[in-house]
């Protein structure tokens, strides 16, 4: 396969970016985007020029480290990590445009690689539980009603990778918020926290000036995870009830 | 938002049904017209209860436009300029969520025209009249027919936005889950049709001559 690629350069933080244009050839269908990506950085050392900077780490879709805008679309056309998706979703003699997230709270590091301590911080408003550590307790002493725990277990998949905020037209991080906020309050564990933990959440994700949520959709329908649209409706009910009770 | 979006529904429904007594002649739409004056009277003041409404409706306006101001400017500072991407693709959305906030602006710009011209009667296309049933049907007369227009472009702006508003409404209040999912979508794609069709009904056949 022969490919032309437009990849979104940036030097450091406070540099400009722009688009430069890559030609590839003998690009094998059965290479993933990110192997694709170590042959054009190949060539660039070769040329003695500056490889793209790209973030990975497992390669098998787990982790979350990767993730580029490719075409228009959080992680390509497939609904799957970047680093699970392969050249045979292209056509010989595309043209491939890869950007980074683009978010404030996202800024670009390097090249397609952003910051996403953001999220971090979010997490550690409240996306925790206060749990004494020791052994692991009996399996069932703490009985937990199957659909709740498929529930908690379906949010708990997310990998924080960021795709439903590069795909939000508000740059909102409603849906990774919400994932968490409903994986943690679905199960017994995550009680003490419910109230107080949505509330803290949502402060820490407004003070990272993310955008608000306004029901579009487009953050589930990139996510390789596929976390549900309705873990925000959840999280809108949990918001309403800490309110409620004069939290927040 | 959802809250301020509710009060506006609910309200747009019982306008179209005030609306639809067209059909039933002069009387009938004018004696509507005028018993909203003398609602709760006389335990409330002649055009008491009125004034109350147009206070809730004015307070859910400004309400829902600040919200929408705040959210617009919260999604500028959230992805500002400088970070736009260069190419950009729909996955899921949809026609009617694309257009909430200019939609919306469209909407307020009709409101202010349609006070103007059936309430205030300022502007008084086919002539200025007491009662509310003249004032309707000397508006949307053949003659007229760049104000039907307007009003049908602006209603069905109102059902677009009622599509994802009474959808994306609903699940800020909490209501979503996976399973309902189907049904909220359906309810909002149903009240937003029999709106639209319900405020375009009037004008039209009075533009066609089958009333007045």
């Amino acid at each position: 396969m022969n490919i032309t690629l437009r990849v979104w350069r940036q030097k450091g933080r406070d540099d400009e970016g722009r688009m430069v244009t890559y030609k590839l050839t003998d690009v094998s269908p059965d290479m993933s985007f990110l192997e694709m990506l170590d042959v054009l950085n190949e060539k660039l050392t070769l040329e003695n020029e500056d490889p793209v900077a790209f973030d990975h780490d497992c390669r098998e879709g787990i982790c979350g480290a990767c993730g580029v805008v490719i075409d228009g679309e959080a992680h390509g056309p497939e609904r799957t990590t970047t680093c699970q998706l392969h050249m045979r979703s292209f056509k010989d003699g595309d043209t491939i445009t890869v950007e980074p997230w683009r978010a404030k709270a996202f800024p670009v590091v390097k090249d397609l690689v952003v910051d996403r301590s953001s999220f971090d911080r979010i997490i550690q408003a409240g996306g925790y539980i206060s749990a004494p550590t020791g052994t692991a307790p009996d399996a069932h002493a703490n009985p937990i009603p199957k659909p709740d725990a498929d529930r908690a277990f379906d949010a708990a998949t997310c990998i924080g990778c960021g795709a439903c905020v590069a795909a939000c037209p508000n740059a909102s991080s409603m849906l990774f918020t919400a994932s968490k906020v409903t994986h943690l309050g679905m199960l017994p564990q995550g009680q003490p926290e419910r109230a107080s933990r949505v509330v803290r959440m949502i402060n820490q994700q407004d003070e990272e000036d993310f955008g608000g949520c306004t029901n579009i959709g487009e953050c589930a329908a990139v996510c390789p995870k596929g976390i549900p649209l309705d873990t925000i409706s959840q999280l809108n009910r949990d918001l309403l009830g800490s309110l409620g009770k004069g939290i927040g | 938002m959802a809250t301020s979006g509710a009060i506006l529904v609910l309200y747009l429904i019982a306008h179209m049904y005030g609306n639809l007594k067209v059909f039933s002649g002069q009387e009938a739409f004018d004696g509507y017209a005028h018993s909203l004056r003398e609602l709760g009277y006389p335990m409330l003041p002649e055009n008491g209860f009125l004034w109350v409404f147009r206070i809730v409706l004015l307070a859910s306006v400004l309400i829902h436009i600040y919200s929408a101001v705040a959210l617009w400017a919260r999604a500028r500072r959230a992805r500002p300029a400088s970070q736009r991407y260069q190419v950009k693709k729909r996955v899921h959305r949809t026609y009617a969520s694309y257009t909430m906030r200019w939609g919306g602006v469209l909407i307020a710009l009709f409101v202010i025209f349609h006070i103007l011209h059936l309430t205030v009667n300022v502007i008084a296309p086919g002539g200025a009249s007491d009662s509310p049933y003249e004032r309707l049907v000397n508006g949307f007369q053949p003659q007229f027919w760049f104000v039907t227009l307007f009003y049908v472009a602006a209603v069905v702006a109102v059902g677009f936005h009622l599509r994802h508003g009474i959808w994306s409404g609903l699940a800020t209040l909490g209501v979503n889950q996976a399973r309902r999912q189907p049904v909220l979508n359906s309810i909002a794609t149903v009240i937003a049709l029999v709106v639209t069709v319900g405020f375009v009904l009037p004008p039209l056949a009075i533009t066609f001559g089958l009333v007045g």
